[in-house]
Order: C-alpha cells, then structure tokens, then sequence
C-alpha cells in the first residue's frame, strides 16, 4: 500500500476506481449531468462516464456554471466519487465543495503519471492523503 | 489562511448550513490564491441568473440555498435573466422556459436579492465608491467597478458572488491588494475614437494584443458612461482583464515599459473581424451592456416617423426603461414597432435558431451572438443599426 499527500479542497473520504484524464474538464457544456458520460467533442474521455470513478484530470475550465453541473451529477448519482486535480480552479474547487465530493490536487507526484485508469484508490481528503490498493 | 473567531465559527457550521458551505467555498477559494484572510465587502453583483445557462442543476442549488435560510448580508444585485420577466411572451419565449426562470428569480428574492437583472448595476443604485472591496461577477460590470469607479473587485464567477454576499466576505487576493493594481502595458492610442463600436473595437484589439494585462490608456479622454461600459465589456470578453487605467484616473508617475501603439488601422481590423459576410439583418439588438436613458433616447429620435420590419430588441433595466417612459421615449419606440427586452439580453435569451444575423454596436454582443448562438454578426453605430431595422439591409 502507498500513500501520497495532497492538499484538501473539499472534505470527506471516498473510494473508486481511477479514471484518467490529460485534458482538462468542462464540465458546463463538456459533461452530460444525467449520465455523467463527457461529451466534449475530441475529448479524451469523450464518450466514456466519470459516474462512480476517482477522477484525476489537470484542471477544470469553461464557464462557472460548471460548478452547477458538478452539482446536477451528484443529486442524478452520476458523479465522480472523488476528483484529484494537478491544480485545482474555482469550477472544480466550488462544484466538489457544494456537492460533497472528496477533492485533492498538488499532490506529492504527478496525479496524471502515478495513477493509471482502473487503479483502486481510496481518497481521504479529511487528512489531505489517496491510499493506493495493492 | 488565517480567520477570525467568529469566521472560525461560520466554518464550523455555528450559523447554519448556508452559512458554513459557503463559507467552506471562499476559504477554499482562498487557499487555491494565496488569501491570508478574508475582508467584509461592501455590495456584491451575482451572474448565473439565466436559466438557458444555470439549467436545472443550477436551480436546484439556488432552491435548496434559499429552503436552508440562506440570507444576504450587503446590498446584492442580479445580471440578466434570460427573459423580460414581464413581457417574455411577445419576445418569444416559451412558457416552460418562463416558469423555470421565475423559480430561479424567486430563490435568489427569497435569499434578499434585488432582481434588478441588469449587467449595468451601476446605472440602477449599486454603484460601489473608490477604495470600497466588492465581489462582483459579470465581466463587463467587474471591469467598470475597478476601471472607472474605482472600487476593488476580482472576476467573481456566479456561485462566489453568491458566497460573498451569504457571509459578508470575500478572501482577500488579487484585485482587493493596491500592489497588483499597477498598469502593466502603456498603450497609446494613436486615433481619434468615434462612437460606441470604436470603444468595443479598441477593447477587441487590446485584449487581443496583451490579454489580461492591466493597461494604461493614453488618449482616452471625457469618455462617456456609454463608450466606457462598451469599452469594458469588450476589453473583459476578449481579453480578459479585470481592471484598466487612463490617464484621467491614474494618479502615480510610475509607467510600465512594455508600451504598444493602436491605430486606426487596429481599429479598422477589430471592426472587420466583427463583421460577418451578409447584406441583409434579421434581428436587431442594442444594449451590451444595458442602454442608458440617453441611448434610448436616441434610439427613439433615430426612430421618430419609422416603422421597423426586422425584430428589433432594446435591452436595458426595467428601472431604465420605467425612467424613458417617464420621458415618453419608450412610447415613441414601441410605436415604431421596436420591443424592450428589459431583465435579459441578446446573450442570455434562449435565441439560438430563431435568427441569422445580428446587427448591434456591440462588439461583446457579437462574441456570444456567434459562440452562443451560431448568429452572424455585423456591427455598426447606433444609426446604421436603426437603419437596418427599418430596412432590413445592412450598408
């Protein structure tokens, strides 16, 4: 088992399977919020749901009202059960505090290269740390 | 980030839910910038009021804000919605669409907001003083809070507006410090600036040219509210920045060194890069950022003894609107067969399919009329604009 500290955006624990993304996220216009299936044309999850998932992407982007959507996902039960951000921005940072999904980014190494897609990972946000199964 | 006991205790939830999660928003906000505190505002402006981009999600979060007792604590005003909240029939909207937008005004009224929906809350009563910290979203307001009224405000989006008016606060980075309020390109205008589209038009070239640098204008001088609000829609939406000086308004001998040089040639270029290949209008919109009562008045004098044939839309604040009926300007347009679309506007009013092409004097109105809405746009003065509605051509 290892463990690799972050710091904490958004409070709570929460365990998944990893989903990974290079590019950054829309979730306003990028995501559909009632299947939680990322519809951004060319994107690299494009057609592939975040439902459930440990989502470890770069950043969000887009417009504000991505926050809203984070929160449409959460209350429709297709949301990420945790995101971890390289750096986080006010989209994300908003949309996972005002739908109490577990949120870390600068982490110790590069979320993007030291999780793969599928890992199991456990996210304790409370105490700023991702356990990775073996 | 260092709180206050009694901000300590709004986090822990002392106050009640609405309290405590938005509290939970700004300090996080606050750790991702760097804040080393937070600092009580003053007025707040909230955007994300139209329910063509909020959708359900977003109601649904305003609704349960509003159940769980959420209160402002400042004077707080709304952008736009996305209908005239009286007339939305004869402007075409649909009457579901109608019933969803009056959920998402009656949430934020029972929060203690004024529904003044308007980007230009400065022209209606919230109009902050120099020095004071504010939290406002809507770019072009933000700009104009910082640039010519000289209050202090970040780009706040929709849902950190809100948190700042719930706790009174906002964390204390980026626009609310003096040091990173220092100009940082010296642009020199080398042309003299006409009308309103030669505002949007320079606002268009700069942002282009430095992004979201902090300029310093040299040549803009007695400027008008309304070149100024289209210089600040434009400048925000194409380049991003938060906050520009003239030399009017700046008081300190420090000059940046980076310096660039518009011309009119500059301002020739943005204005054909706004221009759309088409002779011909179908829809006529003024009023990004919403008219003044002096705009409507010329509107209405451009219109004395003419009958539209082309959808022709005024958007404005209903108190403006109220005021140039007053004046008896507003019966002069409606009898020349143009509409106030008061509440909302041409970007945020479900529009997409229902039109072509646009002609406005608005270079932001033609960012979203293309994003947003697949329109062509041309851009012109307020009397080639007319003259399209009247005639349907544009020359």
């Amino acid at each position: 088992m290892e463990l690799v500290r972050g710091r904490k955006i958004s409070g709570g624990t929460a365990e998944g399977l990893a989903l990974v993304s290079h590019d950054p996220i829309s979730f306003f216009g990028g995501v559909n919020p009632d299947s939680g299936v990322v519809t951004e044309k060319g994107h690299e999850l494009e057609g592939t749901t975040v439902k459930d998932r440990v989502l470890i992407f770069p950043r969000g982007k887009g417009s504000t009202v991505g926050s809203y959507t984070l929160y449409r996902m959460k209350k429709n039960g297709v949301a990420p059960r945790a995101i971890i951000n390289v750096e986080c921005e006010p989209i994300v940072a908003v949309g996972a505090i005002i739908s109490d999904i577990p949120a870390l980014d600068r982490l110790e190494k590069n979320p993007l290269t030291i999780f793969q897609t599928g890992k199991k990972l456990k996210v304790d946000a409370d105490r700023s740390l991702v356990e990775v199964s073996d | 980030m260092h709180l206050t006991n009694v901000e300590e205790k709004m986090l822990a939830g002392e106050e009640g839910y609405a309290v405590q999660k938005n509290m939970q928003i700004l300090t996080a906000l606050g750790d991702i910038f760097g804040a080393d505190k937070m600092i009580p505002v003053s007025s707040v402006q909230v955007a994300g009021v139209s329910y063509y981009n909020l959708g359900d999600a977003g109601l649904e979060y305003l609704e349960t804000l509003a159940n769980k007792g959420a209160k402002v604590r400042v004077k707080t005003t709304l952008n736009p919605a996305g209908m005239d909240m009286e007339n939305w029939r004869e402007l075409g909207i649909d009457e579901e669409f109608a019933r969803k937008q009056e959920q998402v005004i009656r949430a934020f009224v029972q929060m203690g907001i004024t529904p003044s929906c308007t980007c230009t809350p400065y022209l209606v009563g919230n109009e902050p003083s120099r020095g004071d910290h504010i939290a406002w979203s809507e770019s072009s307001a933000v700009t104009y809070a910082n640039s010519v009224l000289g209050a202090m405000t970040n780009r706040e989006g929709g849902p950190s507006a809100l948190a700042a008016a719930i706790t009174g606060l906002t964390p204390s980075y980026g626009m609310h410090i003096e040091a990173n309020r220092k100009p940082q390109v010296h642009v020199k205008i080398d042309t003299r600036l006409a009308a309103v589209p030669d505002y949007g038009a320079l606002g268009y070239a700069v942002g282009k040219k430095i992004g979201p640098k902090i300029p310093l204008f040299e040549g803009i001088t007695h400027a008008q509210v309304e070149q100024l609000k289209s210089l600040c829609a434009s400048i925000a939406t194409y380049g991003g920045t938060a906050l520009f000086h003239t030399q009017e308004t700046y008081q300190e001998k420090e000059i940046p060194p980076e310096t660039i040089t518009i011309t009119r040639a500059d301002i020739e270029g943005a204005l054909r890069a706004l221009n759309d290949e088409a002779a011909r209008v179908d829809f006529v919109a003024l009023g990004c950022p919403h008219c003044t009562l002096d705009e409507i008045k010329t509107i209405a004098d451009l219109l004395e003894g003419k009958k539209v044939t082309r959808e022709f839309w005024i958007c404005t604040a209903r108190q403006t609107m109220k005021e140039a009926e007053e004046m008896g300007y507003a019966q002069r347009i409606r009898a020349a067969g143009a509409k106030f679309a008061c509440d909302t506007c041409m970007a945020v009013a479900p529009l997409k399919g229902r039109f072509n092409v646009l002609a406005t004097d608005s270079a932001k109105a033609c960012y979203y009329g293309r994003g947003t809405n697949d329109f062509k746009t041309r851009i012109g003065s307020v009397e080639e604009c007319v003259s399209a509605a009247v005639t349907g051509n544009w020359s």
